[in-house]
């Protein structure tokens, strides 16, 4: 911001009664509690489609999808403003999965026959839209993507496997990055329901619904492309930065719901006689919980403003605000569990839900320590 | 367009209007950066002395002090503004300093209209500068402990004792000090009294202190049956911790903002040392260790500003939000790593103190590293901020200490 004048970091009227709105339903309708009954139920949805559907009749899945795709028209900010308020109760719902990453290729690179297909269906709760992105292979760094499209007589046959799609085993549409020359790869849209798709439901820590896609010489053509042919990194570069920024929203209110139930907690525990929240011990670390929150909650709404308003400066906010959400989600839950004592780490009260989603949050769209090296490139140094 | 937009529009043009060019890009536009003032100042930057002149012409040099006093008789939001629009061009204020950001504020809350009308317009105008006389040598995070003596003596208090830590008492004219008013009270925080001082009043004597950086901005100063009138007290007798904690308040908000310095000038700062130590002219610096750490300091950079810049805004529309009470807190923190970091990147050219073998930068860098330490430490040290931080803010309960 050197040499800027600040973004503009508060609310407008609106958008606090969104939060306040969103905030009320989602305590009342989407406690975190529900993770449990997922896990546990094994059920093929792992997630509440009645709670997806409610929220799209409030508009909130269509924020930011442009008036002509029946959405509002709104910015991305605003949809932070909701992803925050579904951050606090770590809801298992597609918003990472359709909002962040489908939404955001098809907003990004989408052609105008594609955009006209998927995004009403996103706004109105009935269309689930993913990306397949993480190969088993690529853990190490490895940048050659091993799912291939090889050139067929009507357009490419797409042959790999993808893990841990988010929302994989139910979207109705997957876009799959897949290799088209010795260097480059493309994006396609593929239907799950076409011949030579498999996927495999895969249960994760967090509570998000995931599965391992197989793609075994699925036809696509080239109407299926999403972007430029050989033009995936730089379109994937721009969607990881926006969802970097969307998933640091729900991280930033994960993190104050937290902080606010351990808080809560150490008032009212009490050991030799008085409420444990009285020790300095615990006091100064709550603090630096606190501090990390404000500090947290700067960039998170620096960054979401920029991708509205200041596109040169998206991806330097990005990674700061990823790095910093990603450490301060951590600590705060570690803060959480620690200070919960022995109930912290039993299956049956809800902190512990959040140390599972930090863990997954840390490690999904760059590491905070990719992002500080990210970072100094950026600055030049 | 509201009206404190248009009163934004209004101020900028008069800042971008008037601020001399030699002073842009040189501060933070803190409260304490810039000209202080006082009988004993001798700044000789033309540009800084115009500056502040025109400010006390327009009357923004106190921008929400009332007119009479030599104010500006703006709100406090329009003051944020013309604060926020010489920041945004890095000018400092036109006058800066303890009575400005300190003083003058709780003798407005809480002073009479004579006390008003002989201190404020001096203070405003930069002619008279202001130290605090708080800490003692057994009072220092235990403050309410103090011992500095007032006595009534038909219309006059005689003060003996000792504070410490009076920063700049050499360089200024007048001191406000807390003393003891009543030996007797029952609690330690009552029988306390604010007790206006002229420094030039026979029985004072200021001894310098020297710090571990060689710098000397702290003062011992001495009481030795000083007489001061009675008219000298602030407020009410025996009630002087209600205030004492208000200026603490302003205090703390104070030193972290003022160790903002320009957005981005830690990291610059720390990449241009490391460049210049380790022999990287340009481009990427070959360590990814080294990389990190730096980043993780221009990542807290950013951040802390960007909170400076939400609270001003939560202020300017009138609901200033909790978060200014960790402004101390993470603007200490920042200055330290800052240095430290500093320092590491220079490996054993930092180890100078002075002589042949060490660039100049570099011994001043090093006493600024050690001059560095104390910022965690005065004006409330950062443990007895995150107590109140824990008690106003969290609402935790008070323990035993």
């Amino acid at each position: 911001m050197s040499g800027h004048r600040a973004p503009m970091l508060l609310l407008n009227d609106e958008q606090q009664m969104l939060s306040k709105t969103a905030y009320e339903f989602i305590r009342e309708r989407a406690p975190a509690a529900r993770l449990r009954t997922f896990r546990d139920s094994k059920e093929e949805v792992g997630f509440s489609r009645e709670v997806w559907n409610e929220m799209a009749e409030l508009g909130w899945l269509g924020l930011q999808i442009p008036e002509q795709y029946d959405g509002l028209g709104l910015g991305f900010f605003d949809l932070c403003v909701v992803l925050e308020q579904s951050g606090r109760e770590l809801m298992p719902e597609p918003f990472v999965s359709t909002l962040l990453l489908g939404t955001q290729v098809l907003l990004l690179g989408g052609t105008e026959a594609q955009k006209k297909a998927l995004l009403p269906g996103i706004a109105a709760g009935a269309a689930l839209v993913t990306l397949g992105y993480e190969e088993a292979h690529l853990r190490g760094g490895a940048s050659k993507l091993g799912t291939v499209a090889r050139k067929s007589a009507a357009g490419f046959e797409l042959s790999g496997e993808k893990v841990q799609v988010l929302d994989g085993h139910l979207a109705d549409r997957i876009i799959v990055s897949a290799a088209t020359s010795d260097t480059d790869y493309t994006l396609f849209v593929v239907d799950p329901a076409q011949s030579g798709v498999t996927t495999v439901r895969q249960a994760r820590i967090d509570g998000l619904n995931a599965a391992i896609v197989e793609l075994n010489g699925v036809a696509v053509g080239s109407d299926d492309i999403v972007g430029e042919l050989d033009g995936a990194a730089p379109l994937l570069q721009s969607v990881f930065d926006r969802a970097a920024v969307g998933l640091s929203a729900q991280m930033l209110g994960a993190s104050e719901q937290a902080f606010a139930d351990t808080i809560e907690y150490i008032k009212e525990r009490e050991q030799f006689g008085v409420p444990i929240g009285s020790f300095q011990a615990l006091q100064h670390r709550a603090v630096a919980v606190y501090t990390e929150l404000a500090l947290t909650r700067s960039v998170v709404l620096a960054a979401a403003r920029a991708i509205d308003e200041a596109p040169n400066d998206v991806s330097r906010l990005a990674s700061l605000a990823k790095a910093m959400a990603s450490e301060t989600f951590m600590h705060a839950a570690k803060e959480a569990i620690q200070m919960h004592g022995g109930i912290g780490v039993t299956d049956e009260h809800d902190i512990g839900f959040y140390i599972k989603r930090a863990q997954a949050a840390y490690m999904s769209f760059g590491k905070p320590s990719q992002h500080r090296q990210r970072w100094a490139e950026l600055h030049g140094y | 367009m509201s009206d404190l937009e248009a009163f934004r529009a209004e101020a900028r043009a008069w800042v971008r209007e008037n601020a001399p060019h030699s002073l842009r890009g040189t501060s933070g536009s803190g409260p304490f950066e810039g000209y202080w003032g006082g009988t004993k100042c001798e700044e000789s930057d033309r540009d800084l002395l115009r500056w502040r002149d025109l400010g006390i012409e327009k009357g923004w040099t106190a921008p929400s002090w009332p007119k009479q006093y030599g104010g500006g008789g703006l709100s406090y939001e329009q003051e944020q503004v013309i604060h926020a629009e010489m920041k945004a061009i890095g000018v400092p204020r036109p006058v800066a300093g303890q009575g400005l950001a300190m003083f003058g504020p709780v003798l407005l809350e809480y002073g009479n209209d004579a006390q008003r009308a002989q201190h404020l317009p001096g203070i405003a105008r930069g002619e008279v500068r202001w130290c605090q006389g708080y800490s003692e040598p057994n009072a220092g995070s235990d403050l309410a402990n103090l011992q500095l003596k007032a006595e009534r003596d038909g219309e006059e208090f005689v003060l003996n004792g000792q504070k410490i830590w009076t920063s700049h008492a050499n360089l200024s004219d007048w001191i406000y000090c807390l003393a003891r008013t009543d030996p007797n009270a029952p609690k330690k925080q009552m029988g306390i009294s604010v007790i206006l001082a002229d420094l030039n009043t026979p029985g004072i004597t200021v001894r310098r202190i020297d710090l571990i950086s060689g710098y000397s901005p702290f003062c011992e100063t001495f009481f030795d049956n000083v007489r001061v009138p009675v008219s000298n007290l602030v407020g009410e007798e025996n009630k002087g911790w209600t205030i004492a904690k208000a200026i603490l308040g302003h205090e703390r908000s104070s030193i972290g903002r003022s160790i903002a310095r320009q957005p981005g000038s830690a990291q610059s700062d720390v990449v241009a040392r490391a460049r210049k130590h380790l022999g990287v002219p340009e481009g990427e610096i070959p360590d990814p260790l080294l990389r990190d750490e730096i980043a993780a300091l221009g990542m807290l950079e950013e951040a802390f500003h960007l909170t400076l810049a939400r609270n001003q805004q939560s202020a300017e529309s009138g609901t200033p939000g909790a978060e200014g009470s960790i402004t101390k807190i993470v603007g200490t923190e920042l200055k330290q790593k800052r240095f430290e970091l500093g320092m590491k990147v220079a490996g054993i050219q930092g180890l100078g103190w002075e002589g042949p073998g060490f660039d100049d930068d570099d011994l001043e860098y090093t006493r600024e590293w050690l001059r560095s330490r104390a910022s965690t430490i005065e004006g409330g040290s950062s443990e007895i901020q995150k107590n109140i931080v824990s008690k106003r803010v969290l609402g935790l309960p008070e323990g035993k200490k």
